[in-house]
């Protein structure tokens, strides 16, 4: 973070005392914000650009977001341990067969800490979509993923639509990816 | 209303207020020992949970007993965001997670106020908190709480205020 400190040297000294303390208030107002309250937190990326990323799938292949722009995408953020995303992601799976011809695609972006449990998930729930190991700083970049599942629906311009947090009703969920898509 | 209907108006307040009486004289007698089902969250007894407001007052407080503070979760979420001063213990839902929680307390006295906390998902579907409680207890710590977390750690901590860091 770049702090920007206002210079005192060519200033009167009453002048230069107030601008030593408006100094010290700006460093210790910008270590305060750094360390109490993070700005990304409770901040809605809802009808807002979806951050872009690039990482390596599951089976190793480039996952670019941006190569997905004119697909409506539902971008799931999930763990091994998340009970409730195990509930969706057949459902997910599901949906990727009967609305992908259509242009929908399911992201996954897996929370977990060891890559050897998400591969077994990946396997045991039959899932057909690409999925990535995500960190703290996509996680970040999503405006903070601190509670699973959380879902973003992005439009085939690449702007998100909506956010979906916890248990979600799956059905709405499905109602809003038919009203993204383009009709038959 | 008829005769019949108020005596049994009266009967079920007699019942319900018979069944709180019972009910408080049974959670107060409750010890901080885990129920059966220690796979859950919802097997911490009520009497051991701490709310979010509560630690943040503890925390902030400058008494002489230093709370320590756990995260059994995701490294992954606690590097996005933890609860200031508090270190990363390892899933409870994992034996790894609980060898590291072992390791983690092992030089600490069994009297020490050890706070745990998860947050990952909703508090009846958190798989960590529940084993974590179970480890330390079996370990022989006796002044363990858990911090219920209703929905998330994002929703319950860091959306209402309460400081948090950021790093691994």
């Amino acid at each position: 973070m770049q702090i920007a400190v206002p210079s005192c040297a060519p200033i009167a000294r009453p002048a230069k005392l107030l601008c030593s303390r408006l100094t010290i208030f700006l460093v210790a107002a910008c270590l305060f914000a750094s360390t109490s309250h993070p700005a990304w937190a409770a901040t809605s990326l809802v009808h807002k650009k979806a951050p872009t990323f690039i990482r390596r799938d599951l089976r190793n292949k480039r996952l670019d977001l941006r190569k997905y722009r004119g697909k409506v995408v539902l971008l799931n953020f999930w763990a091994t341990w998340c009970a409730p995303c195990k509930v969706e992601m057949p459902r997910f799976a599901a949906w990727q067969n009967t609305y992908g011809p259509r242009g929908l695609q399911i992201i996954g972006i897996s929370m977990d800490d060891d890559p050897a449990l998400v591969q077994n998930a990946y396997t045991e729930l039959h899932l057909n979509y690409p999925v990535a190991m995500g960190d703290e700083e996509l996680g970040e970049l999503y405006g903070g993923v601190l509670g699973l599942p959380m879902t973003f629906m992005i439009d085939a311009h690449g702007e998100i639509q909506a956010q979906y947090q916890g248990e979600a009703s799956l059905d709405e969920i499905e109602t809003q990816v038919r009203s993204l898509l383009p009709s038959r | 209303m008829n005769l019949a209907l108020i005596q049994r108006s009266g009967l079920t307040a007699i019942v319900a207020t018979l069944a709180a009486v019972f009910g408080i004289a049974q959670s107060s007698a409750q010890s901080n020992v885990p129920t059966s089902d220690s796979g859950s969250a919802l097997s911490i007894p009520s009497s051991q949970l701490i709310q979010p407001d509560a630690l943040n007052q503890l925390l902030k407080s400058k008494g002489t007993d230093k709370t320590l503070v756990l995260q059994v979760g995701s490294h992954v979420l606690y590097a996005e965001a933890h609860i200031p001063g508090s270190t990363y213990a390892g899933p409870g839902s994992q034996s790894a997670g609980l060898e590291l929680l072992r390791s983690t307390t092992a030089a600490l006295s069994k009297s020490q106020t050890i706070v745990l906390y998860c947050g990952c998902c909703p508090w009846d579907h958190c798989p960590n908190l529940g084993p974590a409680f179970q480890k330390l207890h079996e370990l022989g710590f006796t002044n363990v709480k858990a911090l219920y977390i209703a929905d998330n750690f994002g929703t319950d901590w860091v959306d209402k205020g309460y400081p948090v860091e950021r790093g691994r």
